[in-house]
């Protein structure tokens, strides 16, 4: 545990904040150096750690595949090729057995959502306390007061971070749609259905109920997809947390728990990449 | 749990690495994929072509060596009746030269008898003429007892 002289709220508390980088109203661009003050700094603020861990685990993610893509070879794959490999045609088959239209982006998406969100949630299994006590040595070591330094390994406990993702992918739906079916088309979807009927006044006067209905099933797929992800991996958080309260004990309630974790680790990732992929052939396909 | 920035830098985050993959980690992988799914689909059709190929040859070679062993044995039965029509015929030619060299002495012999003759005929007439003459013990006349004689001659 950090810190003995905290409360277990606090304990809680201070490893459920973010490192937080932004604009506050007194003290201009600073680092928050409380939760108060990084609430303080509303919109105008940015998580370091989360953009340092996403985005460090995303190159990490890039230059491995590409390593691979650079020197593949036709002949027998070894290695890492091979793992490469079995990852690009496991997220082949799944797009192309939901998706069946053609297109070069989403199967490179589905790759990319995979194994970005899986590494960003795999460092969930790291001990909740190793790189947040190093973060503090470290800002310690800068002159910063330790108990001040704020450090959430885990991206995807960030909900900034599932939004940013299923915003984009939000995007590429609403593109999808219209780029398929035309504004008009798309239009139509949204205030045509699910009530339809041939009396032309009775239409005009259903239009309304659709839209509400129809904008709310649109909304509902990213903050669903968003919140799924996060939901998940910061109750995992949360709950290694509590067991890494417990002291020596924690040791026989860790293990399983991160036994675990591993399936929901993959499985989110896998939700999300499929999700991803059956929303966006939903897009492209009729689907009235 | 606020809502900040770092949404919209994990958007741009998020849209970089997508157009990275999509541009120098899928396509490549992929080709290297479909090349070598091609590799194989090609190594396994040589492979069955060849099996093929081999089965014909097998084929092939039998039905050359069953040609050959009926060309063989065509070539022996050939070369056998040849070999006796040639005995036959050599047979023939020289049962045909015996009874000509037999003709031949035959006639020979008939010659050879007529001029023994001839000359027993000649010889027997002079003797028979000195013969005559020591019988006589004159000398007769040759010019006129020669029709005598030679009619004697005839009759031996």
């Amino acid at each position: 545990m950090a810190g003995n002289n905290m409360t277990s709220t606090e304990y809680i508390q201070h490893h459920l904040q973010n490192m937080t980088f932004g604009l506050h109203p007194e003290n201009g661009w600073s680092m928050a150096h409380s939760a108060a003050e990084a609430k303080a700094m509303g919109f105008w603020a940015i998580h370091v750690d989360t953009m340092l861990w996403s985005i460090g685990l995303g190159v990490l993610f890039l230059y491995l595949f590409r390593l691979v893509a650079k020197r593949a070879s036709t002949g027998v794959p070894t290695g890492l090729q091979n793992f490469v490999e079995m990852m690009v045609e496991f997220v082949d088959n799944s797009v192309r057995e939901t998706f069946h239209g053609k297109s070069r982006l989403i199967a490179p998406l589905s790759l990319t959502i995979f194994c970005w969100i899986f590494l960003m949630n795999i460092m969930d299994l790291v001990p909740v306390d190793f790189l947040p006590v190093l973060a503090q040595k470290v800002g310690a070591w800068f002159g910063a007061d330790p108990a001040h330094v704020y450090f959430k390994v885990v991206p995807t406990t960030d909900v900034n971070a599932t939004l940013g993702m299923s915003l984009s992918v939000f995007a590429l739906i609403i593109f999808y749609s219209i780029r398929s079916k035309g504004l008009s088309g798309f239009i139509a979807e949204l205030t045509l259905h699910p009530f339809n009927t041939p009396n032309k006044l009775a239409q005009i006067l259903l239009i309304p109920v659709n839209f509400l209905l129809e904008v709310v099933t649109l909304l509902a797929k990213p903050v669903s997809l968003a919140l799924r992800l996060f939901g998940n991996l910061y109750a995992g958080e949360l709950i290694f947390i509590l067991i890494a309260m417990v002291g020596l004990w924690q040791l026989p309630l860790h293990f399983p728990w991160a036994v675990f974790h591993i399936l929901i680790i993959t499985l989110q990732a896998f939700i999300f990449m499929m999700l991803t992929i059956v929303y966006l052939s939903m897009a492209t396909e009729e689907q009235h | 749990m606020n809502l900040n920035l770092t949404l919209i830098g994990q958007a741009i985050a998020f849209a970089v690495f997508v157009w990275f993959c999509m541009k120098y980690v899928w396509p490549p992988v992929m080709q290297a994929l479909q090349e070598r799914q091609k590799k194989i689909a090609d190594g396994l059709d040589a492979a069955s072509r060849a099996t093929r190929d081999l089965e014909l040859a097998q084929e092939k070679a039998e039905e050359t060596l069953r040609e050959s062993k009926e060309q063989a044995q065509q070539i022996l039965e050939q070369a056998n009746k040849r070999a006796n029509q040639i005995v036959e015929e050599a047979r023939d030619n020289a049962r045909a030269e015996g009874e000509r060299i037999i003709e031949g002495a035959r006639s020979e012999i008939d010659q050879e008898i007529n001029r023994a003759k001839e000359e027993l005929r000649a010889q027997v007439s002079l003797l028979a003429v000195a013969g005559a003459e020591r019988i006589l013990e004159s000398s007769i006349d040759e010019a006129k007892h020669r029709e005598l004689v030679d009619k004697l001659a005839a009759e031996l």
